[in-house]
């Protein structure tokens, strides 16, 4: 309904959605867990995996973590946190591995890893262990959101140019009626490696970041001149 | 007279970059010409496709970037990096081959980096790099030397081939590169690693046809036609000699101990100077200004650098051939090699003489 007033009053909760997906997001701008991003978004179905169980995971330790914020001596509140994060990661681990054995195969090692993603962490120290639960745990599923877009959007591009395909594969993730998802775009003699190997992970994400930073760039050059024409209207102003 | 100021490292040479540029490939001709003389007219489809490339390309990311297009443009920098790439991918590749490398090395590996003088990498090599890890197969197809073909390729076969994968007659690449008996002949440097690699001798596999003289069915002269080319440019002083004396020197060290120690499982130091890329690379290729070491002394390191790497790679790694690889190595260690071998200042002392 306030979408036409926008720029009156912003929620709490629009403000959260516009800095987990845009202004602050976890993938291109804080640049946090950077080492699972870069390496398994060599296709969209292993992107999208990993996506999904790093928002579990920061939606449910920023729950958590808010919810024990007021008990947790704030000496000790780090380990505390870590503890958190590391038994909701064993969890969803836990639960890959009965339900989606081979997308829990595929991502390997990267699913326990998510105890060490920064994103985590990160999210719980600045936002989960200063505020009330509700925040808290849309903040995590922002957060989440933005990342696993980010997680997505690399994993398609480089799927899309390594391989010919689109969500090859989707049917580990997301059972066998998935299996008509996959787009094959086109069939080449010759692959681009590259784009799958971990040098093509960084030159997209470079390009993501540039192409982020340029609209950033138009959405503040368009607000500019307005501001330059009031002040110009002033100085005649007050000349005549 | 204008007193001319120049920034260190205050070259002594008047040239503008055009001029430089211009001498770097008229010095490149005669090595293209042996090179399309024994490896077919592909080349210079390939040379065209590729100087069309960088110029289109070069174009417009000035143009995107508000740069003066055309004064940057006619300084011939990206000439110079499409003619290195075309001569170091085989002569019949597809054309999307050559069209990517070129693409990628003036867009991102220069353009994106800030244009000429920017540069971490060589753009040239850094695109050859790309094209090899990303497409080994098409990139490793190099055709035996003119003598040893089985079928001839005139002009139009070399468009065919190079559009198509097909010559003219219907022969696909790998047909093209089967000798009489229909064995697919690889490069000397391929063919040796690969039998060393099955337990024959170094002497065995040079009784190969595609060995002949010395280093190679054509290698060697491809190898000489760029050595000539680099000492024109030496004698233009258009680059100087610390950087391929060290490259060849260290080269020839490195391989002239390995072969005494064990000439049946090393290529003797001739072999390598003079098979694969080492000449080009040597003049052409390692002593680009911009991404090159600049002090004297860390241009001796820089080279000696290159050339271990070439040999530790091509003795030892994956791959037949190594420059690309080595110079992009030696390139990242540029910063460090320029920090430690900074020239003594006038007026101050050494450091070690304190």
């Amino acid at each position: 309904m306030e979408t036409t007033a926008v720029e009156q009053k912003v929620s709490p909760y629009q403000e959260l959605v516009r800095q987990g997906l845009w202004k602050n997001n976890p993938g291109l701008v804080q640049l946090l867990g950077l080492c699972p991003l870069l390496a398994v978004t060599n296709s969209l179905t292993s992107a999208l995996g990993l996506g999904l169980a790093t928002m579990l995971v920061l939606l449910s330790t920023n729950t958590v973590v808010s919810l024990v914020r007021n008990y947790v001596p704030n000496e000790i509140r780090i380990p505390v946190f870590v503890m958190v994060i590391a038994s909701v990661v064993t969890v969803i681990e836990l639960l890959m591995h009965a339900f989606m054995y081979n997308l829990y195969q595929a991502l390997g090692i990267f699913i326990p890893l998510m105890v060490t993603n920064c994103i985590v962490i990160g999210r719980a120290e600045a936002y989960a262990s200063k505020n009330a639960v509700l925040p808290a745990a849309f903040d995590g599923l922002m957060m989440g959101t933005g990342f696993a877009l980010v997680l997505c959007t690399l994993g398609a591009v480089r799927e899309v140019l390594g391989a010919g395909t689109l969500f090859a594969g989707a049917d580990l993730l997301l059972g066998d009626w998935a299996k008509v998802l996959t787009v094959h775009l086109y069939q080449a003699d010759h692959q681009f490696l590259l784009a799958i190997l971990p040098p093509g992970a960084f030159l997209v994400m470079g390009f993501l970041i540039a192409g982020k930073n340029a609209v950033d760039a138009r959405i503040a050059a368009k607000a500019k001149p307005a501001e330059q024409k009031i002040s110009r209207a002033r100085v005649t102003h007050v000349s005549s | 007279m204008s007193f001319k100021i120049a920034s260190s490292p205050h070259q002594h040479n008047q040239k503008s970059t055009a001029q430089l540029m211009k001498l770097v490939a008229l010095a490149a001709v005669p090595g293209i010409a042996v090179q399309a003389y024994f490896f077919g007219y592909g080349v210079l489809i390939q040379l065209l496709l590729a100087i069309a490339t960088a110029l289109l390309c070069e174009a417009s990311v000035l143009a995107l970037r508000g740069k003066k297009v055309k004064a940057k443009l006619l300084d011939h920098s990206a000439v110079v990096t499409a003619v290195l790439l075309a001569v170091a991918i085989p002569s019949y590749a597809p054309w999307w081959l050559v069209v990517i490398g070129t693409a990628f090395a003036i867009i991102v590996v220069k353009q994106l980096y800030g244009g000429l003088g920017n540069n971490l990498f060589n753009p040239a090599m850094a695109a050859y790099v790309l094209l090899l890890v990303s497409f080994p197969l098409p990139m490793t197809s190099w055709l035996p030397a003119a003598p040893l073909q089985q079928q001839s390729l005139g002009p139009a076969d070399a468009v065919c081939t190079i559009f198509t994968q097909f010559s003219c007659s219907g022969y696909s690449i790998s047909q093209l590169r089967q000798n009489v008996d229909g064995v697919s002949m690889a490069t000397p440097l391929d063919t040796l690693k690969t039998d060393l690699a099955q337990g024959y001798t170094t002497t065995e596999s040079m009784d190969k046809p595609v060995f002949g003289w010395l280093s190679g069915e054509g290698w060697f002269w491809v190898n000489l036609a760029y050595l000539l080319g680099g000492l024109f440019l030496l004698q233009q002083k258009v680059i100087q000699w610390r950087i391929p004396v060290a490259v060849l020197g260290s080269l020839f060290s490195f391989s002239f101990i390995a072969w005494l120690l064990s000439p049946d499982t090393n290529a003797s130091p001739l072999f390598q100077l003079f098979s694969g890329a080492t000449m080009l690379a040597a003049f052409f290729i390692a002593t680009d200004p911009v991404s090159a070491s600049t002090t004297e002394k860390g241009r001796l390191v820089f080279g000696a650098l290159i050339g271990g790497l070439v040999f530790v790679i091509r003795s030892y790694g994956g791959y037949p051939d190594a420059f690309a690889f080595a110079v992009m190595l030696a390139n990242m260690a540029v910063p460090l090699i320029d920090y430690y071998t900074q020239p003594r200042t006038y007026g101050h002392k050494n450091k070690g003489a304190r």
